[in-house]
């Protein structure tokens, strides 16, 4: 399993890349593993306000629902469409499947988010596969 | 003082090391370590599973299901006096399906009853009730003429369901099946032969033989198929010695001649997907000991007609009285997903009901549930709200089951 450095991650399994002052967030390819066959995400609306460590959205697999966190405060400027006809699209490749792009508020949030290095030891420790 | 059962922490199958050899997800489920799903790198998931099973045939291992047999003169009476269904009408290798009743005509478990001999009688029954089932089946026959044997841990018990489960049961019964035992194992060769199944009726079963060799010492004894399942398909279930070395080549067997089949192993991920599409009951959501038997929809397994079983003179009140509540079945119209436990609330948003089970079902690829609503709610066609994270998403009540195997010429 292998984690872009280019991203950052959460302790809740998200996903986030920044480019300039856009951030782009999805989850994890160990957290769609855990989930299993994603049948559904919720996902905010294009306008919504984002707050660091709060919940935005949930994601539902055959079994179970889970809660989505944003990883960093902002505006939600895009949605990925994709996402409401083919959420399967997540277990395929979770780290291209985003689900939303965001405006950042503060971006210095940011810094206290894992590395690609400390979130795979932190999965490692977590889940041990 | 009779020594009471109690399950000790967290059980194995025989079969657990070839489930994590697969590379299964294991999750604890009543006390046991289960595999729920297995990957995708070998073709898995609950959805490829429970589709698997609808169009071909799946293999699950559902050892964890215990097994009580009845055996003496008073056999017949005492499986009669604490099951709701009538075992006088079952042949030598017929099964039926009933349940086991507190006095208030509410669940103790529901379970397959096999009629094995004359005067012996095997029970199958959950893996979460193992222990209460036993003590309960025990405590209740006491003033029969009749021994009572918990043979839980003896059987490894291995599901073969779909529509091509027929096919994978007739390659196999073309040659025996050999095997060696190793270092701890009881015997030295052991061959097993699974019957011709190709005649037996639902809800039927038939021995398979096994020879088995230990040094110059030589026994013959039988195992099990039967003609059941939980996942609304046709489908077996064997029953094999529960020793590791026959129970992973028999699994392995199975697996490899199903493999043109297009089988796969199944976990209880799908196991609950299937069985919830065909609304196969599930101990702890539709039915338990506060749900009674009208109000679970099981009318056509209790005879009542039969002599005094425990619980028959509370359900007969009951029938009386009316009942105010009913299993129902629900399909989202909204989008949204019912799950277990979530509150069902009238199209004014007043609480009326719960569910008891809720999934995507894979097959029919609709969002569906069981749940419990009052009497005057419960016909096809009403719409009611299911209260997901607060709000509440449009269901209708739809008839049942849901999914229901097409007929096969």
């Amino acid at each position: 399993m292998s984690y872009p450095a280019d991203f950052k991650y959460t302790k809740e399994h998200e996903w986030i890349k920044v480019e300039g002052n856009t951030a782009t967030i999805g989850i994890t390819t160990y957290a769609q593993d855990s989930l299993g066959d994603i049948v559904f995400v919720e996902l905010p609306k294009v306008g919504a306000e984002l707050a660091a460590g709060k919940t935005f959205g949930s994601v539902e697999s055959v079994k179970a629902v889970s809660d989505l966190y944003a990883p960093a405060s902002g505006t939600v400027t895009e949605v990925n469409p994709e996402l409401a006809t083919a959420p399967e699209k997540i277990n395929k490749d979770a780290h291209s499947a985003w689900m939303l792009k965001m405006s950042l508020k503060n971006p210095g949030e940011l810094n206290s988010l894992l590395s690609a290095a400390d979130y795979e030891k932190f999965v490692a420790e977590e889940g041990g596969h | 003082m009779t020594p009471v059962e109690t399950a000790p922490a967290i059980r194995k199958t025989a079969l657990n090391a070839v489930h994590r050899q697969l590379g299964a997800k294991m999750v604890e489920f009543n006390g046991w370590d289960m595999p729920v799903e297995y990957p995708a790198s070998i073709g898995c998931g609950i959805i490829a599973e429970h589709m698997a099973v609808r169009t071909g045939v799946g293999i699950f291992d559902v050892s964890h299901m215990g097994d009580i047999r009845l055996a003496g003169r008073e056999a017949l009476a005492s499986v009669q006096h604490i099951s709701m269904n009538d075992a006088s009408r079952l042949a030598i290798g017929q099964a039926q399906y009933s349940a086991l009743l507190y006095p208030q005509g509410t669940f103790v478990d529901d379970v397959i009853v096999h009629r094995l001999g004359d005067e012996e009688y095997l029970l199958v029954i959950n893996a979460g009730t193992r222990e209460k089932d036993f003590n309960w089946v025990r405590d209740n026959t006491r003033d029969f003429d009749c021994a009572v044997d918990n043979l839980s841990d003896d059987y490894t018990q291995i599901a073969i369901q779909g529509p091509k489960a027929i096919d994978l049961m007739c390659k196999l019964s073309q040659s025996p099946l050999r095997m060696e035992g190793t270092a701890g194992d009881s015997f030295s060769f052991r061959s097993i032969s699974f019957p011709d199944v190709s005649a037996l009726k639902f809800y039927w079963f038939t021995p398979g033989q096994i020879k088995t060799t230990n040094g110059g010492h030589k026994q013959n004894s039988e195992f099990m198929v039967a003609r059941t399942g939980y996942t609304g398909e046709d489908g077996f279930e064997i029953y094999v010695p529960s020793d590791e070395t026959t129970s992973a080549r028999v699994w392995n067997e199975v697996l490899d001649v199903g493999k043109e089949f297009g089988a796969v192993p199944c976990g209880l991920g799908a196991r609950n997907t299937l069985r919830l599409e065909a609304k196969l009951p599930l101990y702890g959501h539709e039915i338990s000991d506060t749900i009674n038997v009208w109000e679970a929809r099981l009318d056509r397994f209790c005879k009542t007609e039969k002599p005094g079983f425990i619980g028959r003179e509370a359900l007969e009140k009951a029938r009386a009285a009316g009942i105010t509540r009913t299993l129902v079945g629900l399909e989202m119209v909204e989008r949204g997903i019912a799950r277990d436990g979530y509150r069902i609330l009238n199209i004014d948003g007043r609480e009326v009901g719960y569910v008891t089970s809720g999934s995507p079902a894979p097959f029919l690829k609709k969002n569906i549930a069981l749940a419990y609503v009052p009497i005057e709610m419960g016909g096809n066609g009403t719409e009611l709200l299911v209260e997901i994270r607060g709000q509440g998403i449009r269901a209708k009540i739809v008839p049942t089951p849901f999914y229901k195997k097409p007929k096969r010429t």
